[in-house]
């Protein structure tokens, strides 16, 4: 999901009610006026997008929310509308209730763990100055760039009970104790999906706090060590409060996006299992829709989801708003 | 002095682990590539005894991953090429042209950043179902699923909101003056559109690029989805050698399909990395 550091313009009231290509209010704009053909032009130019944007974004998006309110079986023409059911039966599916737990599990410690390390690396870098940083930097990078099948690929090697890298470590360390059946314990499952993820995203936002970081002015830290300010109270006085606004663009999408690699990763690695304990929220409604063929009961499993990222988008960006703060 | 520098050990230490914890799987996929199947059954940690290539062979022609690469090449492109050709247009009219509904189309494309492909992906397969049907008597092959072009038309319109959104507001940021002065020579809106201020975006055309080209590249879940025959993307032709290997226990082939698949990521990672980590710093975040 994209977030943009630059503030989108709002549409201003009277653009709304402006005839067809008039002359701005106040932005310049190219040949200083309107020119005859400035509709067709534009029309021109905007047409295909919209088009394409409504036919595979809009209608499918208002298509979830109303199969959510049909029994539909997949194929057959035979749709029935029963209302709030499919809603009603979700309450009562034990499966739901447990993606749904998982889902929020896995938004909660990803996001705190990789918000949480990602900030704390980036302060260290960008204040000690480590030799070396372009090296590191590209190297924390490079999952953010491979794909979720490799991510997925690579944690099965990783994790696989028999000839896995992390077993054979310990084997060879001779701590057969602690060797577990990584993917394959309901206990554990969750957790290593936990793990593929944070080592997925870390480098990501710790690359991206850095640059935000490094444009904090230096006569600021200067000061307040004159001040006798220590490290841990410079971060939380001057670095935490002056990229603010960056992390909490970041934390709002970064919920979204967690969502979303959840379920591509738990497709990949381990295909929801063993027996539903790695399910999430989008896992179940993919395998109810093409699994199960309840397309009706899997869109509602969809609006859940709708509902649930707009609530906690919503919440994230009440609860970390503060005055903006410049430098 | 010391608490200093004690730190910065600690520091370097820690970085040290974490980049290790990424480069250590990545090195261990490559020499796995090259080991025969019996060496699998000792300990993960041995070096290949020698350089078995036969797994890439197996790869490209067994797994038909080379077949799958050059889709995969072919629908990423055909997506840059449609998602640019109507993005770029349409970003620049938002910018620069006031028109009635103009609120109405920024907010839509907005709420667009909000909506995740896989959120509606499969009401997007059965309206294609729904439409092939409905053309059952014309081309009795079916042609919206099973279509590479189809899958990178997917592709484009599920990131036309970014990429108008980060186009929009680059084009903004260029100062008017340059549209005046072409328009007083006498060009054209398209010549001012296309000659002036398409090279002026071109550090925002290539972030849209970027991170476009990384989103088609690695998805799996819309071509799984879309591209159920034979002719596969690459990622969805890995996730299938992962199923089979597991039951086959021939590990040798799989992470050559990982090194095929890792390579030209790495490789075009490598060449514009600078260019990513600015652009992601200057106005895009995807994740």
């Amino acid at each position: 999901m994209p977030v943009g550091g630059t503030a989108v313009s709002t549409p201003s009231g009277s653009a709304g009610r402006a005839p067809v290509a008039a002359p701005s209010g106040g932005r310049p704009r190219a040949g200083g006026g309107r020119r005859r053909g400035d509709g067709v032009f534009v029309l021109a130019c905007l047409l295909p997008a919209l088009v394409l944007f409504a036919v595979f974004m809009v209608v499918p998006t208002v298509n979830v929310f109303r199969m959510s309110f049909y029994t539909w079986s997949g194929f057959s023409p035979d749709m029935r509308f029963t209302g709030l059911d499919n809603f009603a039966r979700l309450l009562d599916d034990e499966q739901f209730v447990r993606a749904f737990q998982n889902t929020v599990a896995l938004l909660v410690v990803v996001t705190v763990v990789t918000m949480g390390l990602g900030l704390f690396l980036a302060a260290i870098m960008t204040r000690q100055r480590l030799r070396g940083r372009t090296l590191y930097r590209f190297i924390l990078y490079v999952p953010s760039v491979l794909s979720v099948v490799v991510i997925a690929a690579i944690f099965s090697a990783v994790l696989d009970q028999e000839n896995g890298l992390l077993n054979g470590a310990l084997r060879l360390l001779s701590l057969d104790a602690l060797r577990q059946v990584w993917l394959g314990d309901q206990q554990l499952v969750l957790w290593s999906v936990a793990i593929a993820m944070v080592w997925q995203s870390l480098g990501y936002y710790m690359v991206l706090y850095m640059s935000g970081m490094a444009s904090i002015p230096e006569e600021l830290y200067e000061a307040s060590a004159l001040d006798g300010a220590s490290a841990g109270r410079q971060f939380f006085a001057i670095t935490l409060p002056l990229i603010w606004q960056n992390l909490r663009t970041t934390l709002t999408f970064f919920v979204m996006s967690a969502v979303n690699l959840s379920f591509v990763l738990v497709r990949a690695l381990t295909g929801g299992g063993p027996d539903g304990s790695s399910e999430v929220l989008l896992s179940y409604m993919y395998k109810q829709a093409y699994t199960n063929s309840s397309y009706g009961y899997g869109m509602a499993i969809g609006v859940v989801i709708f509902a649930f990222s707009f609530l906690v988008t919503l919440l994230v960006s009440r609860a970390t708003r503060r005055e903006p703060l410049q430098f | 002095m010391t608490t200093i520098n004690w730190r910065r050990t600690l520091t370097y230490v820690l970085v040290t682990a974490i980049a290790l914890a990424i480069a250590v799987p990545l090195a261990w996929v490559l020499f796995a590539s090259l080991k025969r199947k019996s060496e699998f059954f000792g300990t993960p940690w041995a070096l290949p005894e020698g350089p078995h290539l036969q797994n890439y062979a197996d790869a490209f022609v067994t797994a038909r991953m080379g077949q799958y690469f050059l889709t995969s090449v072919l629908v990423t492109l055909l997506g840059l090429v449609f998602v640019l050709a109507v993005s770029v247009p349409a970003a620049y009219v938002v910018a620069r042209y006031e028109f009635r509904g103009r609120g109405l189309v920024e907010v839509a494309l907005l709420a667009g950043l909000f909506v995740n492909v896989n959120y509606i992906v499969v009401p997007i397969f059965l309206m294609l179902v729904g439409w092939d049907r409905a053309l059952a008597d014309v081309l009795p092959g079916g042609f919206f699923i099973d279509n590479p072009g189809i899958l990178s038309l997917v592709y484009a319109a599920t990131s036309i909101p970014f990429t108008i959104y980060l186009l929009t507001a680059y084009f903004r940021s260029i100062p008017a003056e340059y549209e005046e002065a072409a328009a007083l020579d006498g060009a054209s809106r398209v010549r001012i559109m296309t000659r002036v201020m398409l090279p002026m975006a071109r550090p925002a055309l290539t972030t849209v690029i970027l991170f476009n080209f990384l989103a088609y590249w690695n998805d799996f879940i819309i071509a799984l989805t879309l591209l159920p025959g034979e002719g596969k993307t690459l990622q969805v032709g890995l996730l299938n050698l992962m199923t089979a290997q597991k039951a086959a226990a021939d590990y040798g082939r799989l992470y050559a399909g990982m090194v095929i698949v890792i390579v030209p990521v790495l490789i075009f990672y490598a060449l514009i990395q600078r260019r990513l980590i600015e652009g992601m710093a200057s106005g895009g975040v995807k994740g």
